[in-house]
């Protein structure tokens, strides 16, 4: 076992499938001899050499392309998209191409591909850097979207996207990637995709929650517990498909729901959340399901984060609305 | 304060030298007479032969394809006729294990890689077996996005080096793709891993109505190339021979490890854009179309045939006749192939497990699908 980053889980987690798998190839803006804009791929084009970690043009429908052309030849591409605001540059390749094209080949043509991209915000980015995108991608049939949330499902469900046969987008919320350490084991595991995390349990609230919002989320617990509430903290770590049976599990145990994202309200997964409840335990709920969220405006200019940004001040409210109903 | 005169750069100068190198390579006149025989390719005459044969063949097809289309026997369809020089004989310059990265238009190269016809069939009305392709075939099915078989051969291009392989990735696009982004970013990214890539462009004068000269100001679209950095050439599309020539001058590049080449070959589509409603009376001349017509790729290429007494009359009756009965089996085929069904196409979405959402999905349709 090992203290590391975030970050330091995905560099791991790179390291582990290259060395693994020599179908592996990662390439990117600026992910070669520089070792990416974020370190993600320190120190892999010197393990590996230039024919497996290496620099593309700045293009990143160009990017997407190259990922689909790599894996129709037999290799495991995992492509990076700098920040994932530029994803508009390659939706086509992703949402059009890569989702469906398994089903377009009637499924002689899998897409074993892994789209690692940093996003979202609370670090003074500029413009179309840390927008929250994940819904846009969660609505597209064939894509799987996986948002870690700390350096040991980081290193976990990055195998795991990396053998998956399918196209994996794999989200890295850049506040977490050095915030804090944790215990990471250094011999290769995997985290399963689609599987949700029990971050804490409880009785009386379930907090649905993903990405920098599982920290903001365990905060509001803590501070719930001083009142004597016990609240239970999911981390639903995919985003698409979601994990229905441990949120309706949770749910039908606690009867009250809290859905947290940091995306705006009208993006993000955190409708679907509701709706799944809905549609599965509505028997069961005792208050109606809050939410949590961003106002539905474009990302906001940096100094104005502070105000816009969903936190544990949000979710305490929405709880103890959710509590007293 | 006298200003001093300041001589201007000529940038025009530059633009104008550039864009008269671009000749078109012709090896045939309208007679079949070989008029460059520098650029005649080394072909045997059973090779040549089986190259009409797959001409009048296609040229069949397509007559056959839009009379199917009235009849609503098929679904979407892009005529061809016109382009069976540009369309087969750089298909004809493949070997089997290269890639092709077909555009909507493109289902002709598909049948001569190795597409059985009834597929072809399949994939018009817009089913998914049409799509599964043999084993071993190394092609696309159709892309609809133009553009994105640019960006995509970039990258299948880039595994077949990486792998070692001897072997190459080809694509088409029309004229106005050459307008796309990825068009661009395609053989450019090409270039910079000098990856074994042939880019067609396959220019017939129209984007559905919009002429060539819309697309750009550009003299020659092959031009393009310069901005990647790799070789341009444009090429007579309606010259068989020409193509081939240019295409094989390609391939060998390619596998030599010098890199991807831009081929515009300069064709012509009789028929309309496709088969959903497009009128070419609406934008083109019928003195533009008996233009075109005097270079019929097939007219051209049977003289020159005939002048080498290795094409007959007989003969092309009867590789027409073939062609009319391998529809007709093909036709059959397709209509007997089963109807799909929602928990198929749930199957091929994923490969291996599919996710929990679309398993519950699958069950529901699977027992609607039982009653």
């Amino acid at each position: 076992m090992a203290q590391m980053t975030m970050i330091q889980a995905i560099t791991n987690a790179l390291q582990t499938e290259l060395k693994n798998d020599e179908n592996v190839l990662v390439f990117g803006e600026d992910v070669g001899v520089n070792g990416g804009v974020f370190r993600a791929t320190e120190g892999l084009q010197k393990e590996f050499g230039e024919d497996r970690v290496f620099d593309t043009p700045l293009a990143e429908s160009g990017i997407g392309g190259l990922a689909i052309g790599l894996s129709l030849t037999g290799f495991r591409p995992v492509m990076e998209i700098q920040f994932f605001g530029f994803v508009f540059e390659v939706f086509d390749s992703i949402a059009a191409q890569l989702a469906r094209q398994n089903f377009r080949s009637g499924g002689t043509k899998p897409a074993p591909v892994v789209i690692r991209s940093p996003f979202g915000g609370g670090v003074h980015t500029p413009e179309l850097h840390a927008d929250n995108l994940e819904g846009l991608m969660a609505q597209t049939p064939g894509i799987k979207v996986v948002i870690p949330s700390n350096p040991y499902d980081a290193k976990g469900l990055l195998i795991s996207a990396i053998r998956d046969d399918n196209p994996v987008v794999y989200l890295e919320h850049m506040k977490l990637y050095r915030s804090f350490r944790a215990e990471v084991p250094e011999e290769e595991y995997t985290v399963e995709i689609g599987k949700a995390a029990v971050v804490q349990e409880g009785t009386d609230l379930s907090i649905i929650t993903y990405g920098a919002m599982v920290q903001e989320s365990v905060k509001a617990a803590e501070e719930l517990a001083k009142d004597g509430h016990s609240v239970e903290v999911i981390d639903l770590r995919t985003v698409q498909p979601l994990d229905i049976e441990t949120i309706i599990a949770s749910v039908e145990k606690t009867g009250r729901v809290v859905v947290v994202q940091e995306a705006q309200k009208q993006a993000g997964v955190g409708a679907n959340v509701v709706s799944e409840i809905s549609e599965r335990a509505v028997l069961s709920l005792e208050a109606p399901i809050a939410r949590v969220y961003a106002a539905d405006t474009a990302y906001p200019f940096t100094q104005a984060e502070n105000v816009w940004l969903p936190n544990k001040d949000g979710i305490v409210e929405a709880a103890k609305r959710t509590l007293e109903f | 304060m006298a200003s001093k005169k300041q001589a201007p750069f000529d940038a025009v100068a530059v633009l104008n030298e550039i864009e008269s190198k671009f000749e078109v390579v012709q090896v045939l006149d309208l007679e079949g007479n070989v008029i460059n025989d520098q650029y005649m390719p080394d072909l045997t005459d059973e090779q040549l032969v089986e190259l009409m044969e797959r001409m009048v063949w296609t040229r069949v097809l397509d007559q056959r394809s839009i009379s199917l289309n009235r009849q609503g026997r098929l679904g979407f369809y892009a005529p061809t006729a016109g382009q069976e020089a540009s369309q087969l004989a750089s298909q004809y310059a493949l070997e089997k294990a290269d890639w092709i990265l077909p555009g909507y238009r493109d289902v002709p190269q598909l049948i001569w890689h190795g597409l059985p016809l009834t597929k072809a069939f399949l994939w018009s009305r817009g089913h998914f077996a049409g799509s599964q392709f043999p084993e071993g075939m190394n092609a696309l099915a159709p892309q609809i996005i133009i553009g994105a078989q640019y960006v995509q051969t970039a990258g299948v291009a880039l595994g077949l080096k990486k792998k070692g392989l001897q072997n190459v990735a080809i694509t088409y696009t029309g004229d106005g793709g050459s307008s796309q982004g990825d068009f661009y970013e395609g053989i450019n990214f090409a270039a910079a891993f000098k990856a074994p890539a042939i880019f067609v462009i396959q220019n017939n004068n129209y984007a559905i109505s919009t002429p060539r000269e819309k697309q750009t100001a550009a003299k020659t679209l092959a031009q393009k190339a310069v901005a990647a950095g790799i070789p341009g050439t444009v090429v007579d599309g309606m010259d068989a021979l020409a193509v081939y020539f240019v295409t094989k001058q390609a391939r060998e590049r390619a596998i030599a490890g010098d890199g991807p080449s831009l081929i515009e070959t300069m064709t012509y589509r009789y028929g309309p854009h496709t088969m959903a409603g497009d009128d070419p009376t609406r934008y083109r001349t019928s003195d533009e179309d008996s233009e075109w017509v005097k270079k019929d790729p097939l007219v051209r290429f049977r003289k020159f045939l005939e002048n080498k007494g290795l094409w007959t009359e007989e003969k092309e009756n009867e590789v027409m006749e073939r062609a009319k009965e391998e529809i007709k089996t093909a036709l059959k085929e397709a209509d007997a192939t089963p109807k799909q069904t929602v928990s198929q196409l749930a199957e091929i979405m994923y490969s291996g497990e599919m996710p929990a959402n679309l398993k519950e999905q699958y069950e529901i349709y699977k027992e609607k699908e039982s009653k």
